[in-house]
């Protein structure tokens, strides 16, 4: 795999050759380790409450929170029979999951109190799941950003 | 009893878990192996202790985290850490922009431009270069990025490379990945002195 394989450069259209292709060869190792982690984030061995097709959908849903379709679609993929949740206008998508604070993690970082870690424990998540649900949605906040900034780079070679 | 800070300070707060960490007696060998837990080496921070819930992200994210802030080449070490004050200023991360102001204001043996971003923010009076970047991190890291083509033409304007602006945009995502988990996870606190 070279680093124009794995999802960021490939969904920002970024080649080698050029001045950005360039750049991204350079830090071919931060491009392995990246898919690495989407590879950790969103297919995991253990999925503790969270499956792969409900990774893929919630993947989906918060690159359509950023406006960004293509990376949506790369998720939706995954998704199955889940893919209703990756409608951002829906609330639960016929699951159990706490999508408003999967919305609010991903677009309303500084809002985020202590309140809200309290209520998914009352609710009955496990705190390994919470972390998990966390490291989704951080995991997904990296990468529309290194999308968004290699699409920048490309748009003004 | 300690208190949770508000404000930006180059002063590193505590961290305080809103979960409850691993027990090291209790971590399993994936854990542990994670955790880079060795005879010799048995400290290990609440922060880790928490992710150590996802030993599997926990394990890809340290190496990541590590080259994209300090391998050779590209941005310099203190312009990298600028990109992840300005992520962690807009997603309000104290401790991580704690972390971060303290580190850049040590690399340059100046805190003029963290003691600057603090007072007044984007306002802040910035030389040209560090304008570009902060700017470009800032809009960046916003939800959604609004970052545009005038940024990356500023940062061209001001003398950036190609592989420099690449360094900017993966350090200011990967804050846009740590502040939602430190800020969402813990908070940050300091000990009330008493009176």
């Amino acid at each position: 795999m070279t680093p124009f394989d794995t999802t960021a450069p490939d969904v920002a259209g970024v080649r080698s050759g050029t001045g950005t292709g360039a750049a991204v060869e350079l830090r071919g190792n931060i491009f392995e380790m990246t898919q690495a982690a989407e590879n950790a984030v969103l297919r995991p061995v253990e999925p503790g409450a969270f499956a792969h097709d409900l990774r893929a959908a919630l993947a989906a849903r918060i690159a359509r929170l950023s406006a960004d379709e293509a990376l949506a679609e790369r998720h939706l993929a995954g998704a199955g029979e889940t893919a209703a949740i990756a409608d951002p206008s829906t609330s639960d998508g016929g699951s159990a999951l706490p999508l408003g604070f999967v919305d609010k993690v991903a677009n309303d970082t500084r809002d985020i109190t202590a309140e809200d870690i309290a209520a998914l424990r009352s609710g009955g998540m496990s705190d390994a799941d919470i972390v998990r649900l966390c490291e989704l949605i951080a995991f997904m906040a990296y990468q529309i950003r290194v999308v968004a900034g290699l699409r920048l780079m490309e748009a003004d070679a | 009893m300690s208190r949770v800070v508000h404000r930006f300070t180059r002063t590193v707060p505590e961290w305080r878990p809103r979960v409850v960490p691993v027990r090291l007696e209790d971590a399993t060998e994936a854990q542990l192996d994670a955790l880079k837990v060795t005879p010799s080496n048995t400290r290990v921070s609440d922060y880790v202790l928490t992710l150590a819930h996802d030993v599997e992200s926990l394990k890809v994210r340290s190496p990541l985290f590590n080259a994209i802030l300090y391998d050779p080449g590209g941005m310099s070490r203190a312009e990298r850490e600028l990109g992840a004050i300005a992520a962690s200023m807009v997603n309000r991360c104290v401790y991580c922009a704690a972390v971060h102001a303290d580190r850049h204001a040590k690399l340059e043996k100046d805190g003029t431009v963290t003691d600057a971003l603090f007072a007044k923010g984007a306002d802040a009076d910035l030389g040209p270069r560090d304008r570009a970047i902060f700017d470009f991190a800032r809009k960046l890291s916003e939800a959604p990025p609004s970052a545009g083509p005038e940024d990356m033409a500023a940062l061209r304007d001001a003398g950036l490379t190609d592989a420099e602006i690449l360094d900017l945009i993966l350090s200011s995502a990967l804050f846009g990945w740590a502040n939602r988990l430190m800020h969402v996870l813990g908070d940050p606190v300091r000990a009330e002195v008493e009176a």
